[in-house]
């Protein structure tokens, strides 16, 4: 098979609106970053390389190894981008991989594509490239070494994230998916660890020349040091956590109303907050009938757009 | 490699085919946003989105059993969901033991999970009709006309671009290795797993290289044919008439399901 599905890509209907949204929301900010950065540092010239970038990202994927019984390792890739690349660029590219799994493949849905682009194509390069800088000016062995860390630390933090937000939908109770998901993807990583520092090792053996010119001044680096070290802590300190204690966790997310609001659709949440003197029943149905007159005007609109693009 | 392996267009003469891509993309997503906020048990509402699925997929012209014939490829994930049938709390329905524990199936545990697995069966479906019926350049100047910046709609168009040839590529490392793993009948080729890990992220490694030194040459190429930054298509991309009023059908269409899911 040319193209298998990877555990990670959450179809459509498995997060609720809610958590799809918030996803939606914080990948569309970094992206927003992404792009104005490249906008800024790279020429046009870039945009073609990063579109190939993209499609040797997905055709890696395919690179297999068998491990054992008939199971097989294989990259995803989202640290060895933003290693080669820079995080920006990385971020971009992986974007456009999960883009296209999901558009072209199904592979991922639509609506959880936000959420899909932050677990793997963002928290991915943040911990790759923020990890990797820490051995800057280091010897190879170093280097490779971090890498190597970083690479499966990526693959656990986009585990643990998926499985927050399946249980922040009310899909998979806690105290299953975070053991699963972080026992599955314990073994991937090493997979990933294994493939990205070798693919790394190759890279910086042949042609170390193509590193050098991606990375960014060492003021910019360190932003990235941190950002890829409070994610990297926050997924070390939380997977044991929520896999030895998850009613700790739940109760926390109780307390904080997260577990309410993921589950809830957008119009359940509002009137907690906005017009608490109305009687529920009564601000549904205002709520109901304002959406319903906003539909029928977009309707009605729609349609006189058509009468018009007739004439 | 075959160059249809990666194509999902299915060409066909139909409404759905010739319909404005930014419409088919609207309709998707409001369809699977529609399936999102129908609450658990909708039977109703799940019912009248599956008969407007049907009907897309008889319009397509592709065969009312399109898009079911492919819709199994979300379904190895409901493993992750099926643990909602024990937990959520609610009237046992059947009690098993097994390994000194006792599970229960609930009721409500059981319609969350159909729930579930309806909504994502029939927003996967959706997602299949809409990339039989639209070619995918389209797709991506759809995506262009609905603010998607165009530095990643570009991305994506030269990933889709080269994706079929650096899967040649990968194909090539691919048979190399294998006509070097030769083996003697009853051993096995290769080293331990960490040294076979390595030949793949070699392989990862060189596949990088083809794919940089490639991205040279065709940028230079590019330059030579008067590239300036942006990509050009022939399709007009011209809302019709037709296309406001298919536009206005799916949006009521929506409308209609949440209210039968609500009330």
């Amino acid at each position: 098979m040319l193209y298998s599905p990877a555990p990670l890509h959450i179809p459509d209907g498995f997060l609720s609106l809610m958590v799809s949204i918030v996803c939606w929301v914080a990948a569309a900010l970094t992206l927003a970053a992404a792009i104005s950065r490249t906008n800024r540092s790279l020429g046009e010239r870039q945009i073609p390389l990063m579109g190939v970038m993209a499609a040797f990202i997905f055709a890696a994927q395919m690179i297999n190894f068998p491990v054992a019984g008939g199971t097989s390792g294989h990259l995803l890739g989202g640290a060895l981008a933003a290693i080669v690349l820079g995080p920006w660029a990385g971020m971009l590219v992986m974007t456009a991989v999960i883009a296209v799994q999901a558009l072209l493949f199904q592979d991922g849905g639509l609506l959880v594509m936000g959420a899909n682009i932050l677990n793997m194509g963002l928290v991915t390069a943040a911990i790759g490239y923020g990890l990797y800088r820490l051995a800057d000016g280091r010897s190879k062995t170093v280097k490779l070494g971090i890498t190597g860390v970083a690479a499966w630390l990526s693959v656990m933090a986009g585990a643990l994230l998926t499985s927050l937000q399946l249980w922040l939908s009310g899909t998979s109770p806690l105290q299953v998916v975070v053991p699963a998901m972080l026992g599955v993807h314990a073994l991937i990583g090493v997979g990933e660890a294994l493939i990205t520092v070798s693919a790394l090792g190759f890279i910086l053996q042949t042609r170390p020349d193509l590193l050098g010119a991606e990375s960014e001044s060492s003021k910019a680096g360190k932003g990235w040091i941190l950002a890829g070290g409070v994610i990297s802590l926050f997924v070390v300190f939380l997977s044991p956590f929520a896999s030895s204690h998850p009613d700790g966790l739940e109760r926390v997310a109780e307390d904080l109303g997260f577990l309410q609001a993921g589950q809830a659709a957008p119009y359940n949440i509002v009137p907690d907050y906005t017009l608490p003197f109305l009687g529920q029943t009564a601000l549904s149905t205002i709520l109901a009938g304002a959406l319903g007159a906003i539909t029928v005007g977009l309707v009605v609109l729609l349609i006189s757009r058509g009468i018009k693009a007739k004439t | 490699m075959h160059s249809n392996a990666f194509n999902r267009y299915r060409e066909k003469e139909s409404f759905l085919h010739r319909l404005d891509p930014r419409v088919k993309v609207a309709a998707t997503v409001a369809f699977i946003v529609s399936n999102a906020l129908l609450p658990d048990g909708a039977w109703f509402a799940f019912a009248f989105a599956w008969a407007f699925l049907l009907a897309c997929n008889l319009l397509s012209r592709l065969g009312a059993s399109y898009t079911f014939k492919r819709s199994i490829i979300a379904l190895p994930f409901a493993l992750i969901a099926i643990t909602v049938l024990f937990s959520v709390p609610g009237n046992p329905l059947a009690v098993f033991h097994f390994l000194n524990s006792t599970f229960a199936i609930t009721d409500a545990g059981l319609l969350r999970f159909a729930s579930i697995l309806v909504r994502s069966w029939l927003s996967v479906q959706m997602a299949i009709l809409l990339v039989a019926v639209t070619r995918f350049p389209d797709l991506v100047h759809a995506l262009e006309h609905l603010r998607v910046p165009a530095i990643l709609t570009t991305i994506i168009a030269f990933l889709y671009r080269y994706l079929f040839v650096l899967t040649d590529e990968v194909l090539r490392l691919l048979r190399a290795r294998e006509s070097r793993s030769a083996a003697a009948p009853g051993s096995r080729s290769g080293g331990g797993v960490a040294w076979r890990a390595k030949v793949a992220g070699n392989l990862a490694g060189q596949l990088f290289l083809r794919s940089y030194e490639r991205s040279d040459r065709i940028h230079n190429a590019m330059l030579a044919r008067g590239y300036a930054g942006r990509l050009y298509t022939l399709n007009p991309h011209e809302m019709r008439s037709k296309d406001y009023y298919a536009a206005a059908f799916a949006l009521a269409f929506v409308f209609l399901t949440q209210l039968i899911g609500r009330f």
